[in-house]
């Protein structure tokens, strides 16, 4: 397979620039367009997250995008592709990846994996829209494991102002079995608790993602299949549900995460066999696993299946009684 | 209801309330004997001989082929290779007006047509050259005479005229109301069903009183329904306009007559209606002339009439920097020059500024899955994308390229100006050729 830019033959393109084909009318949608609106829809959580843990995270949020940006050029240069750096993508995948680190992060581990996400996860495996895992997801994993102090490091909210305190996750603390005091569910609603930058605030989380919804960039099949199998399966085994909803990073990996476009299903029933992989992941790791937290690695590992999820879940053709791929 | 399809602003406007005017008669007409499916028909005049209005000047070459008659009364001053408006060419007779030439051929007197058997309307039809007029262009009388072993349950008759811009069906709907649905009993009668549905967008609701007003007075005993559609493109499609009226699916890769529809468009009712009942051949039809021109206008224009004179008729074209697509906008053709005649098969003449497609940029597919949401034959446009810009043809042939009908939604709403219809037109001719090798 070629990968990178559209590799369709020269004779085939010249031919289109002589006559262009049908149809003479476009929709105003474009991918800078669907880019730079789920930039804007992350923009609530990320005042947030400043107002929570100080202009620090703003410098964290900064140096992501511009290590993002930096890397993305590198990476096309040294292999000969169109920079391609206006579509968006890069400052996305830079807010996101600074969302999923921890408020105290070291900004050099920042901008490495920055260059993981863009480098490693995406252009290596052919740039935009070729991507088997979800940059930020995945650097994330691999700073997980190679840096696993500073990757554990949280904060109490509003420490910035006197002296920084670390603090555990609710999700780690409910793992250990502390008698640390867990945060009221309010304030978890609101983004009053430890966690990082970017998945303490549900409230703001899901006003960027009734942006996404009402402007159909993305759908609610993944999103409501994943947080409905982690509230099922928690309510199940005993948990409290909403809690296992708001303590750990599942509104974003679940709305801005796990919906990327690239790297989930194609089609609305592969969708939610995706969403429903992801929250049965999810709750194993949080409930058996070592990790008390599991959003990333569930995403990243159904990431694997959507070839093999889309091979079984094409629509039914019209005029055919059923589908079936050899 | 089918599903897919797109909701696409129409601008039907620019054109929806004039009236059908007729173009002045040609001094010089451009006659392709290929304007249809099929086999292109054989001169049956040559050059120097006078012809008149509405003579055969092409005799079919085959079973699927057609008539050809000339659209004005003149004298033949060539036979030669012309472009055509659909991007192919054609040999072409080229006919110019002369004084005092007899305006009309002599045609004899023909019984009501309530009296003719079904062959005798089918072999009017075929005289008279007439074919498809949505786009398709597919000789009609070879639609009147059903295969054995099927049956004709069902005649539809499309006036949804989905594509953006166009008006002429719907014009033609409410000037030719009558005509329309005299020719409509008459395809019924040819075929022998009894059941017949009309189906019109439900942008053109102010038709509902008008074709009911008509349908209260057939001359034969007939079950004919009005359907009111969902404004949806492509509505119009000869598939979905059967899943929308009847639930029905044609099968893939199979024709509406397997599942017992026979599918109409609006001005092939009225050619037929004027053939069978006037005796008069297809030399003319109704289109229309909209976007950047300064005055858009629903036409009646002789087969042949060059764009260009149809162009300067309506003003001229308003900007430099523009593209001329004939047909409707999703699936029309755009075209350099406008020397080209107006064919059967010509359902408008549409100037876009040049920019509504940059399309120059093509980028990567980013799996946002609006073009399978938009297929509304279900198919999966991404991939079959992928594997047709690596040539992988047998992959596209896996995933039924074939059944793709070029409606353009895919391309449409591609975020990232992917060129899918265009791409899947070149996996088809590619597996078309593999297949006769």
């Amino acid at each position: 397979m070629t990968a990178g830019n559209s590799s369709i033959s020269r004779e085939r393109e010249e031919k289109m620039n002589e006559i262009r084909w049908a149809p003479h009318i476009k929709s105003k949608d474009s991918t800078p367009k669907i880019m730079y609106t789920v930039t804007i829809a992350l923009l609530p959580a990320m005042l947030g997250s400043i107002y929570y843990f100080g202009p620090s995270v703003l410098k964290i949020i900064l140096v992501c995008i511009g290590s993002c940006l930096l890397s993305e050029i590198f990476s096309k240069k040294l292999f000969g592709r169109t920079v391609s750096i206006n579509d968006g993508s890069a400052v996305l995948t830079g807010l996101l990846f600074a969302f999923v680190l921890p408020p105290g992060i070291p900004l050099w581990i920042a901008a490495l994996g920055s260059f993981i996400a863009i480098f490693l996860v995406k252009e290596l495996f052919g740039g935009i829209g070729y991507n088997l895992f979800n940059p930020a997801l995945a650097a994330r994993s691999v700073l997980l494991t190679s840096f696993p102090l500073q990757m554990t490091r949280y904060i109490v909210p509003f420490s910035y102002r006197t002296d920084t305190i670390t603090a555990a996750t609710p999700l780690a603390v409910l793992k250990e079995n502390a008698s640390i005091q867990l945060p009221s569910l309010w304030d978890m609603f609101l983004g009053n608790r430890a966690g990082c930058i970017g998945e303490t605030s549900t409230l703001l989380l899901l006003i960027g993602a009734l942006l996404l919804l009402a402007r159909r960039i993305i759908t609610l099949h993944i999103p409501a299949a994943y947080i409905l199998t982690v509230a099922l399966l928690s309510y199940i085994s005993g948990q409290n549900p909403t809690l296992q909803i708001m303590a750990g990073g599942l509104i974003l990996g679940a709305f801005f995460m796990a919906t990327d476009y690239v790297t989930s299903p194609l089609t609305n029933k592969g969708k939610i066999i995706f969403g429903i992989g992801c929250g049965i992941v999810t709750f194993l790791i949080r409930q058996k696993g070592g990790y008390p937290e599991g959003v990333a690695y569930s995403i990243i590992f159904m990431n694997m299946f959507v070839p093999l999820i889309d091979r079984y879940t094409l629509p039914r053709k019209f005029g055919m009684p059923q589908t079936k791929r050899e | 209801m089918f599903k897919g399809g797109l909701k696409i602003s129409a601008f039907k406007e620019l054109s929806k309330e004039e009236t059908i005017e007729t173009f002045p008669c040609p001094e010089k007409v451009a006659i392709p004997l290929s304007q249809h499916t099929g086999l292109p028909a054989k001169p049956a005049v040559q050059k120097g001989d006078f012809v008149k209005e509405g003579q055969v000047i092409g005799e079919p070459a085959g079973f699927i082929s057609s008539y050809v008659h000339s659209s004005i009364s003149g004298k033949v001053t060539g036979i030669e290779n012309r472009s055509l408006p659909n991007g192919k060419s054609s040999m072409s007779v080229i006919i110019e007006s002369e004084n005092g030439a007899e305006q009309d051929c002599p045609r004899p007197d023909i019984p009501e047509w309530q009296l003719l058997s079904p062959r005798e309307i089918t072999e009017s039809v075929k005289q008279a050259g007439i074919v498809g007029m949505g786009g398709a262009a597919f000789p009609t009388f070879v639609k009147l005479m059903v295969p054995q072993g099927k049956k004709a349950e069902y005649v539809l008759l499309n006036g949804c005229e989905c594509e953006p811009f166009l008006t002429a069906d719907y014009r033609v709907m409410k000037e030719n109301t009558d005509e329309v649905i005299e020719g409509l009993q008459i395809i019924c009668k040819a075929l022998s069903v009894q059941k017949a549905f009309i189906g019109i967008e439900s942008n053109k609701k102010d038709l509902v009183k008008i074709l009911q007003k008509a349908l209260q007075n057939l001359k034969i005993p007939l079950d004919i329904s009005l359907k009111i559609l969902h404004e949806r493109y492509p509505q119009g499609s000869e598939k979905h306009l059967i899943k929308s009226i009847t639930g029905k699916e044609v099968p893939s890769l199979g024709l509406p007559i397997d599942i017992g529809c026979v599918v109409f468009n609006i001005q092939t009712a009225l050619s037929i209606k004027r053939a069978v009942c006037g005796n008069l051949p297809l030399t003319e039809r109704v289109l229309t002339v909209t976007g950047l021109v300064k005055t858009p206008k629903n036409l009646r224009v002789r087969i042949g009439t060059s764009v260009a004179d149809i162009l300067s008729h309506c003003g001229g074209i308003l900007t430099d920097s523009r593209k001329l697509v004939i047909g409707g906008p999703m699936m029309g053709i755009n075209i350099t020059s406008p020397d080209v005649p107006v064919i059967k098969s010509t359902t408008g003449i549409i100037i876009l500024p040049q920019d509504t497609r940059p399309g120059k940029e093509i980028k990567p597919c980013i799996r946002c899955s609006r073009c399978i949401d938009a297929c509304p034959m279900n198919l999966v446009p991404a991939e079959l994308g992928r594997y047709a810009e690596n040539k992988n043809w047998q992959a596209c042939k896996t995933l039924n390229v074939a059944d793709c009908i070029e409606c353009g939604c895919c391309s449409y709403i591609c975020p990232s100006e992917r060129p899918l219809v265009d791409l899947f037109k070149w996996a088809k001719a590619e597996l078309r050729k593999n297949d006769s090798r």
